[in-house]
């Protein structure tokens, strides 16, 4: 059995050792208190701490429900179209948003980008795609090509290409380097690399992420409704603006029953894809 | 010195087993009928009974395939037998999970790829050693100064006291599997597993760690059990060579009786 006094390193060496130990302690210590006080400070100035507040409100929430009950489903030959709408929309930004995600993710990557001017550039579209919401795009996109799904399409694809063009970026920094430089020795062009070397390693990992993104995408494509992109979103604006709360109720219902069903099927999909 | 038994003679061991200590040697871990056969249908160890004695450093040798591993793991249950028993050097079978938990935090394992969390530093991995001693709840909190004072000598037990604040994904392969021995060692185990600590380090690296593992055998008396697959570290580090074949035990003694008939039984005829 070794004994902690067993050691031949003198006693003041072991002790400046675990005092450089506390100090370490007492700088993770600082930092994870740094942030605590932080998230502290932020619940209490948006009122997340006022308890009295939150109590008062539980009621209201309580009376909108119990308005919804009994939920009205008896328009619901006319929400097959918009759902479909909706489906298509969400599927066609998503393929939208990979398609251009994938390009825009090669020159985000230290590791691969030309040039690091053209790594800050890219870095900057992406921040500056993800920082504009989805429905300021809409309304945007709404002006310049009119109503309809295309404006919702072209909003929903932008702005994801901003969060999946990010994490097809980091995907690429920290795949292995060893099958990178097994795929150089071969004498491969910098582009094969990419695809050759690149590629196989990250490809589940994208699969993941446009599964996620599409699924962010089918339930965002509801709120494009609202700037007249059409689609189930579009009925659920128009119930609400009529305060016609059962039929919200029910709209609702059917949101969450096909977000399950995108989810099951790109569930599906991601494990055939690993 | 009779240390494994065919499946033929198993009842007469079995008879022998409440006479205690086998030559004036404790068996620290016992192993009877034990087969494993994989969900594929991959029978990878045939019914095999052995005693693992202190103060010995026993290899086991064979190729790769012959069950090596799986042999080592259900030692401490890593790998649970399809049929047969192990049990603790109290002769209990190890059973419940319970049995199995007190059973892993006295039987250290060290491991071919190391197993090091390569963001932390020495000092960190070895600490980890000491999990099986607390809590859940109380790993939580950092450990004591006594622990950290022991982690800091099992570190110089393997000559790393200097690098106790490396990142071990900064260190060569040599040192990442002198820091698993660190952290073995920070268990206080009764025995040490050591699962082809040498089969990816160059061979002075290799050499020192086995040079190391023999004398934490020897001076600390920790019986040492080490899958090997290489001849020449087997007979000059090993007490005692157990030979696998696909799965059977074809070879067990000391190292001077590995004649050419008894490798030809291990790793086939030439």
């Amino acid at each position: 059995m070794i004994d902690p006094l067993a050691i031949s390193q003198t006693p003041d060496r072991v002790n400046q050792l675990l005092s450089e130990e506390r100090r370490r302690r007492r700088v993770t210590t600082a930092k994870i208190a740094a942030v605590l006080v932080l998230i502290f400070i932020s619940l209490w100035v948006t009122e997340m701490l006022n308890g009295s507040r939150l109590a008062e409100g539980l009621p209201a929430i309580g009376t909108i429900m119990s308005e919804m009950w009994p939920l009205d489903f008896s328009r619901w030959k006319q929400w097959i179209g918009p759902l479909i709408d909706t489906i298509a929309m969400s599927i066609a930004g998503t393929a939208l948003a990979v398609a251009m995600s994938v390009p825009m993710a090669i020159l985000a990557a230290r590791n691969t980008s030309p040039h690091p001017a053209v790594y800050q550039v890219a870095r900057l579209i992406l921040n500056t795609l993800r920082a504009i919401p989805e429905l300021i795009m809409g309304i945007v996109f709404v002006a310049a090509v009119g109503f309809g799904m295309l404006p919702g399409v072209l909003a929903l694809g932008l702005h994801s290409v901003g969060m999946v063009g990010k994490f097809f970026a980091e995907a690429i920094e920290h795949a292995h380097p060893e099958p990178i430089e097994a795929a150089q020795a071969t004498g491969a062009t910098r582009m094969q690399v990419i695809t050759h070397g690149v590629f196989p390693q990250v490809f589940p990992y994208y699969a993941d992420v446009t599964m996620y993104r599409w699924e962010y995408n089918f339930r965002q494509s509801t709120v494009m409704g609202m700037v007249g992109a059409g689609g189930i979103g579009t009925e659920l604006i128009g119930s609400l603006r009529i305060l016609d709360y059962p039929q919200v109720g029910a709209i609702l219902l059917v949101i969450l029953g096909a977000v399950t069903v995108v989810d099951t099927l790109s569930n599906y999909l991601r494990r055939t894809f690993q | 010195m009779l240390q494994s038994v065919d499946d033929e003679w198993t009842g007469e061991q079995a008879r022998n087993d409440g006479a205690g200590p086998d030559g004036g040697r404790n068996s620290i871990i016992r192993i009877r009928d034990v087969e494993v056969v994989y969900p594929d249908g991959t029978r990878a160890l045939h019914p095999l009974s052995l005693d693992f004695m202190d103060d010995q450093v026993t290899v086991l040798l064979g190729p790769s395939g012959a069950g090596k591993s799986t042999l080592l793991r259900t030692l401490n249950l890593l790998v649970s037998p399809t049929a047969g028993r192990v049990m603790n050097g109290e002769n209990r079978t190890l059973e419940t999970a319970g049995d199995i938990r007190g059973h892993r935090t006295k039987t250290a394992m060290i491991f071919q790829q190391h197993q090091l969390i390569g963001r932390q530093t020495a000092l960190q991995n070895v600490l980890a050693g000491r999990l099986g001693k607390h809590t859940f709840w109380r790993t939580l909190w950092p450990f004591s100064e006594r622990e950290r004072r022991l982690a800091l000598a099992c570190l110089d037990r393997v000559s790393l006291f200097d690098r106790a604040f490396s990142r071990c994904d900064s260190m060569s392969g040599g040192q990442q599997q002198r820091v698993g021995i660190a952290r073995a060692l920070a268990q206080h185990p009764k025995i040490i597993l050591a699962d082809e600590p040498v089969a990816s380090l160059d061979p002075s690296s290799s050499h020192r760690v086995l040079t190391q593992l023999r004398a934490i055998c020897k001076e600390d008396r920790i019986p040492v059990v080490v899958s090997l697959h290489q001849l020449e570290y087997a007979r000059e580090f090993a007490d005692r060579i157990i030979g696998l074949s696909n799965g059977h035990v074809v070879f067990d003694d000391v190292p001077d009786a590995l004649t050419e008939g008894a490798l030809s039984a291990i790793y086939g005829e030439p």
